[in-house]
């Protein structure tokens, strides 16, 4: 037994980072291959599935695009304005993203629909009629579901930024056009294909969503083809050779993503409070003002109106509403915890291992954003089924695939924090013979509170509102607060089922609101 | 005579075993809520069998295909006629030993496997307040262009599936016609029906693919008489939900008796608010009121499990072709 704590500390991370590997291979690609070997091989695809393939990838890359390009200038404004209500505005702007995508809809459609705001508006002044069915709906849904998560993830690249190079940029004479070249731009350059990726791959698993939004069957997905596959043709290895072709995809475009980033060399500081000085005239302020308006109304509009529909409902909900909130708050906060000890282990392993087979790892914790859910359920089914009643398994499966599935959001959200901790503060801990469990919890851990409580509340909020794989393990347990809302309008109570789903909203925001306010208390946004 | 003591103990095990035994149920996650059929089918039976009930609720064809002959539990209720032909073909059930005569379906149902315990046909429902002259047939509904649907993907959903063969049916190698003609009066084509009814009833269609019992749930629970079924002169397609016992049952006995009690008056009496359909047994007079009262389709539309499978392909290939032109 070596005596050397840098040396223990070491294996320790190289052993917990190998076991984060080894279950997210299970998870990715155990899964996947338990339904080729079910289905005893793969199968040839048709046309209509290549028809599907084009059309994933296109509106996967317009609402990528689109929701990173928009974030860029509501990022920016919300980065350099302070107001009274900031905080809360940038909480509940992030609150689509956790929405479950059923609610996310209606609230939209509520807007923008044939019966919405919108077109009440047009009509009104005597337009004709917007049609927001077709792929300008799909890519309007995404970009509304996505916009939260991109804008996040470039203020937290601002927030990145050290006050000293502001400071420097203000002795300098910047005004906010160098400002942007010479500090904002590096960090984004260095933050933007990551974000554009995590989009772009979210969406390419994108089902009802873009069926429903995009008007018909032209609007199929991959993910629409391996439903159908397994349910209409019962063709598994079908199925299995397009979770492929999603996989495909996924390890392109992020090869793509990897080669176009850039570290942004932009160094530390000491961790001062941001101050700004290029907040300057009047028609910037108007010009942050008008973005900051235009991206709340856009995207706060349609929750209020989900919010407002659920009201008067919540008070008359049935207890057993109340019942599986509770469950959902367990698995949420179970999936919480498992999330962050095994992003901690990867971004920890990523960076002992080196450069080379750190990406590999970071692209293993990326993977499973192109995994199908649908694949994912059943391979999971298939590969428990030796070992006992996989039903037996359900509150843990849906907990393990829940951190699977949200480990990719907090591993970006982690792992550049890590680094910096790594290059600014490492050497200085080695030479205090800091290590292990101690320097986590007095070096690192502090430095990444901001993230930490961010990718907390983003796990415990998407998997308070994943239906998942839920559906085909649960029998026993009870259901989640989910699983009520589609019960509740399978029987027609869309009343209760509105008022559900303002339950679903609050807790998943409060729970995200917990977290986040945990993380930013000693930091500013 | 005295009895041994030992007869009397044995005696009183098996009463205690008997009393213990539990008849486990796979059903689809619905049954499992309190606003669900499931509390009053358990309630129900229990009181008859001296058995307790216990639901197993989750996708049960999938649990079928992907658990075969290991799959535990004694009857399986709650399975589309989409999917009956499939679970047939697992080999996994046994003869429900019924006599089906009871049956009161607008279709004929001689099955030894599957029982059905309630029917509705797929339908059209409409706002009255928003639609006020709904089209008297499907080839008036083709006509119109004054009228916007939401209906269901048949690669996704059973009523969407019901509603392609509905189609093909009617209109066999023209469909693909007709689909190009309703794609542009569709709105959308949602994945489930949860989805496409919630939009509907927020306005953004005229039409949405449903059932002709839906609006007996917004008559008796919501005292809302503005939504209603179009009868197509044509007909409708005709579907169902059925129940089977399984060979490897543990409680064969019981797992009959629960097939006899599907069919009973207690059972048939219920299901019709339990599950907002028709009551698979029951003679039409004795139906609650509502349900009486709303207007039937005169022709019942439906293909048997073979016919089904061997037109489900061509149908969707004249679906896609129609509605990606």
């Amino acid at each position: 037994m070596t005596r050397d704590p840098a040396l223990t500390a070491r294996l320790l991370v190289l052993l917990a980072g190998g076991g984060v590997a080894a279950w997210l291979i299970v998870l990715n690609f155990g899964a996947l291959g338990a339904v080729a070997w079910r289905a005893e091989g793969l199968t040839a695809l048709r046309g209509a599935d290549w028809a599907a393939v084009r059309f994933t990838l296109i509106q996967a890359l317009w609402s990528a695009a689109l929701s990173v390009l928009l974030a860029i200038p509501i990022a920016r404004a919300l980065a350099r304005r302070r107001f009274i209500g900031r905080g809360a505005l940038i909480m509940l702007m992030g609150a689509p993203f956790i929405l479950p995508t059923l609610v996310a809809v209606l609230g939209l459609l509520a807007v923008f629909g044939r019966a919405g705001l919108v077109n009440q508006g047009l009509e009104g002044l005597g337009f004709g009629r917007l049609n927001i069915f077709g792929l300008q709906g799909v890519v309007l849904a995404h970009v509304f579901y996505n916009l939260p998560l991109a804008t996040r993830i470039l203020l937290q690249g601002w927030a990145t930024i050290p006050a000293e190079r502001f400071r420097l940029g203000a002795t300098l004479g910047f005004g906010p056009r160098e400002n942007f070249r010479q500090l904002e731009w590096p960090m984004l350059r260095e933050l933007v294909p990551g974000a554009f990726l995590v989009i772009f791959l979210i969406c390419l698993t994108s089902f009802s969503v873009a069926l429903t939004m995009g008007g018909g069957p032209r609007a199929t997905t991959v993910e629409l083809a391996i439903y159908q596959a397994f349910r209409f043709d019962f063709d598994m290895g079908r199925a299995a050779m397009l979770a492929l072709v999603q996989f495909g995809l996924c390890a392109c475009a992020g090869l793509l993503a990897w080669r176009v980033s850039l570290p942004s060399g932009l160094g530390s500081g000491m961790d001062r409070p941001v101050q700004r000085f290029d907040t300057g005239t009047l028609s910037l302020r108007l010009w942050d003002g008008a973005l900051i308006v235009a991206g709340a109304l856009f995207l706060l509009v349609p929750l209020a109106l989900v919010a407002l529909r659920g009201l008067p409902h919540v008070a008359g909900l049935p207890p057993e509403v109340w019942q599986a909130a509770g469950r959902s708050l367990l698995v949420a906060l179970g999936a919480t915890g498992v999330t962050l000890a095994m992003t901690l282990a990867l971004a920890h392993a990523v960076i002992a291992v080196g450069p080379g087979r750190g990406a590999m790892l970071e692209w293993l914790g990326l993977a499973a954003l192109a995994a199908s859910p649908l694949v994912i359920g059943t391979g999971l089914y298939l590969l428990i089924r030796p070992f006992g009643n996989p039903r037996d398994f359900a509150l843990v499966v849906t907990m393990l695939v829940n951190a699977g599935m949200a480990l990719p959001f907090a591993l970006r959200l982690i792992l550049p924090g890590l680094r910096e901790v790594v290059v600014s503060q490492g050497r200085l801990a080695d030479s205090l013979g800091l290590h292990g469990w101690v320097r986590l919890r007095i070096v690192t851990l502090p430095r990444l509170r901001r993230s930490l409580g961010f990718a907390a509340g983003l796990t415990a909020a998407l998997s308070m509102g994943d239906l998942g794989v839920i559906m085909l393990f649960a029998e026993r347990e009870g259901a989640t607060l989910p699983m009520q809302l589609y019960r509740l309008m399978t029987a027609y109570r869309l009343d209760d089922a509105a008022g559900t789903a303002l339950v679903l909203l609050g807790s998943s925001l409060a729970l995200f609101w917990l977290f986040d306010a945990w993380g930013r208390r000693f930091a500013d946004a | 005579m005295t009895r041994p003591l030992y007869v009397t103990i044995a005696a009183m095990t098996l009463a205690g075993a008997a009393q213990a035994d539990t008849l486990t149920v796979l059903a689809p996650d619905y049954f499992g809520s309190s606003w669900g059929p499931g509390p009053a089918i358990k309630e129900g039976f229990e009181a008859q069998c001296d058995c307790t009930v216990e639901f197993r609720t989750g996708d049960v064809l999938p649990r079928l295909m992907l658990d075969g002959a290991r799959l535990e539990g004694d009857v399986i209720i709650g399975l589309g006629t989409d999917e009956l032909l499939r679970a047939r073909d697992t080999g996994l059930f046994t003869d429900h030993q019924q006599d089906l005569t009871c049956l009161s379906l607008p279709v004929e149902w001689a099955d030894d496997i599957f029982i059905p315990f309630n029917w509705s046909h797929v339908a059209f429902v409409y706002d009255t307040t928003r639609l006020e002259t709904p089209p008297g047939s499907f080839a008036e509904l083709v006509e119109r262009d004054d009228i916007s649907l939401i209906w269901q993907d048949p690669r996704s959903s059973g009523a969407g599936l019901a509603l392609l063969l509905w189609v093909d049916q009617l209109y066999g190698d023209d469909a693909q016609a007709i689909w190009e003609n309703l794609a542009a009066k569709t709105v959308t084509v949602t994945a489930g029906w949860s989805e496409a009814y919630g939009m509907f009833t927020n306005g953004e269609a005229d039409m949405v693919l449903s059932y002709t019992t839906s609006p007996a749930y917004h008559i008796m629970a919501e005292d809302d008489d503005t939504k209603a079924a179009a009868i197509f002169e044509e007909g409708h397609y005709f579907i169902a939900e059925a129940a089977g016992v399984l060979a490897g049952a543990a409680q064969p006995d019981l797992a009959r008796d629960f097939m006899a009690y599907i069919l009973s008056d207690e059972f048939q009496q219920m299901i019709a608010t339990a599950n907002w359909s028709y009551p698979s047994a029951l003679p039409r007079d004795e139906w609650p009121e509502v349900f009486r009262d709303l207007p039937l389709p005169e022709t019942a539309i439906f293909l048997s499990e073979d016919e089904a499978d061997a037109r489900r392909s061509p149908a969707l290939a004249h679906w896609l072709e129609g509605m990606t032109r």
